[in-house]
């Protein structure tokens, strides 16, 4: 069995953000950047396969994206990846989700994974829309937004979540793709062992320009900070200041506070 | 400009949510028609087009087939803009139908401004307006963005779609209940919900007492819940509770699209962050900028006096 998993390297999201100079996207500056969320679900759901398999399926972990993302997919690798590949992509900020999805579709095309998982959506764009592209271009079966997985006789039984905590249970035969919701899993630490271990594993670096013919489909015009809303009073100081404060305006606005 | 709106349909009945699809080309000022997969007896009360194909056929999720249906009403309504909501069915298929018409797509739409879409960047700390470059495009809008006025009265004129083959390569087995509810959050006149700020599981007891100082229920966010720190009975946002008390407060919570999906119309809105600019600035009526672990305590006591 061959296995993919796709990861994106997002900053940190406490972070405070600001617009960098062209006006288009968030200034990196100052920014510590990690494993996009979903994703470490997606790496673990494909580990955790791997162990329930008797190790013999083989996991290829790919990003896409500048020098630092090789960080990231030592990590991935730390956690029970195999091989990494990381496409090599100074912009690939700049590049719309279905850029993103033909060049992942380009390079997965003649390798004939059996499984790809996906996170269901970056922590930064968020756009939730390159693993469902590529199923798509590839032609294969897809399930979004899963919160429970199992494989048995070539079959995956995926619980994808809907609005209200409801379920939909669906079954996929491989070649499928799975996009993987936050709490599928409990992604595990990298052990200082198969930390070592991951830097004697396989990195592969391919530029860009191999895997990508399409052109953007959709364009940034803008990026701001949201406009404040104006009507929100902002209480800052010492905090028993604060505390009467808030008391009087609640007793005065809300009928809770008596 | 002229849209085809995609209706949601669930256990056998038409989602209301469905009429912000209306709501959103209607702020366009576009023509619509609309597709659903459903039934005769559950079609959405708005004038115009509405290609249907039968549920008992299609499935209430087989999204190869219903995009194949999406493409079908597409070929013969040639819109210029084909619209789902962004949630779970929306942002499941609209990327399939983007891929297969190869038109851009703009995910979780939250506003017109100036003619352009705006979509948010890094959790809605900023945001963007976007162009798609092609001839169709395909757009989520956000749950609760765009705003239904009155109640629905039109007649939609039915054409029936049906597709030769209709074989899924996915197979839906069912629906699975959501977990019992331990408490109905939307019928609690306070709510106070403990975000990642809290810092560990230990804490959640100080935002709970609050909520008991208030005469209110204890909520989450959706990180604390999948950490185990607070059960997912009491997790507010778009995969839990809708609610709309007297009084929420957030305590350290940023503000994530889902989380404020949840809560926002919720009569008045307290927000305690130690960050300045967490979007749920946004939406607070008072916002406290203060470390939770500080704050809190000292507002229990004093509500306790």
């Amino acid at each position: 069995m061959k296995i993919l998993v796709c990861i994106k390297q997002v900053p940190d999201m406490a972070s405070r953000f600001k617009v960098n100079g062209d006006g288009t996207w968030y200034d990196e500056t100052d920014l510590a950047f990690r494993m996009n969320e979903y994703d470490e679900y997606a790496v673990e759901q494909a580990v955790q396969l791997k162990e329930q398999q008797g190790s013999t399926p083989d996991i290829t972990v790919l990003s896409i994206g500048p020098d630092r993302v090789g960080e990231m997919i030592k990590k991935a690798m730390a956690m029970g990846c195999d091989r990494g590949v990381h496409i090599q992509d100074k912009d690939s900020f700049r590049k719309d989700p279905w850029q993103i999805a033909s060049a992942i579709a380009g390079f997965a095309r003649d390798k004939k994974f059996d499984l790809i998982f996906f996170g269901m959506q970056s922590q930064d764009r968020g756009s939730g829309q390159v693993g469902a592209m590529v199923a798509e271009i590839l032609g294969i079966a897809c399930a979004t937004t899963v919160v429970g997985f199992a494989f048995a006789d070539g079959v995956v039984t995926a619980k994808r979540e809907l609005e209200g905590g409801i379920r939909a249970v669906v079954k996929l035969k491989l070649p499928a793709l799975i996009t993987c919701q936050l709490g599928l899993n409990t992604p595990r630490y990298p052990t200082l062992p198969n930390i070592m271990k991951a830097k004697k594993k396989e990195l592969l670096a391919l530029p860009i320009a191999d895997f990508l013919k399409e052109k953007e489909l959709v364009a940034t015009a803008s990026a701001y900070p949201p406009a404040k809303k104006g009507t929100g009073l902002v209480l800052e100081g010492d905090v028993n200041d604060m505390v009467g404060k808030l008391v009087g305006i609640l007793k005065e606005k809300t009928k809770v506070v008596k | 400009m002229k849209t085809l709106l995609i209706c949601e349909y669930r256990e056998g009945k038409l989602l209301e949510s469905s009429y912000e699809l209306v709501a959103f080309a209607d702020k366009l000022g576009a023509e619509k028609a609309m597709v659903l997969i459903g039934k005769e007896a559950e079609v959405p009360k708005v004038n115009g087009k509405l290609y249907l194909a039968d549920v008992a056929k299609y499935g209430e999720y087989k999204p190869d087939l219903h995009k194949k249906i999406v493409l079908e009403a597409v070929k013969k309504e040639d819109p210029d803009a084909i619209v789902f909501l962004h949630s779970s069915y929306g942002w499941d298929l609209a990327p399939r139908v983007a891929a297969a018409l190869k038109a851009g797509q703009v995910s979780e739409i939250v506003s017109i401004n100036e003619g352009k879409f705006e979509v948010g960047l890094c959790n809605a700390k900023l945001r963007r307006t976007v162009t798609p470059q092609t001839g169709k495009m395909v757009l989520t809008i956000q749950a609760g963005a765009f705003n239904v006025a009155g109640d629905p009265q039109g007649k939609a004129q039915i054409e029936k779609i049906d597709l030769p083959d209709a074989v899924s390569p996915l197979e839906f087995v069912g629906y699975e209940p959501a977990q019992k509810k331990e408490v109905d959050l939307a019928r609690a006149e306070v709510v106070v919900s403990a975000g990642r700020g809290v810092g560990k599981k230990e804490n959640v007891a100080i935002i709970a007492a609050l909520a008991k100082a208030l005469g209110g229920e204890l909520g989450a966010s959706r990180p604390v819940v999948d950490a185990g720190w607070v059960e997912h009975s009491r997790q507010v946002g778009t995969t839990g509770q809708i609610v709309a008390p007297k009084l929420y407060v957030a305590c350290g919570i940023s503000g994530a699209i889902q989380h404020v999906a949840g809560m926002k119309k919720s009569e008045f809105v307290v927000a305690i962050n130690k960050d300045k600019d967490a979007p749920i600035g946004e939406v607070a009526d008072v916002l406290v900028v203060a470390d939770v672990m500080q704050f809190v305590p000292a507002l229990t006591a004093m509500l306790q006096k």
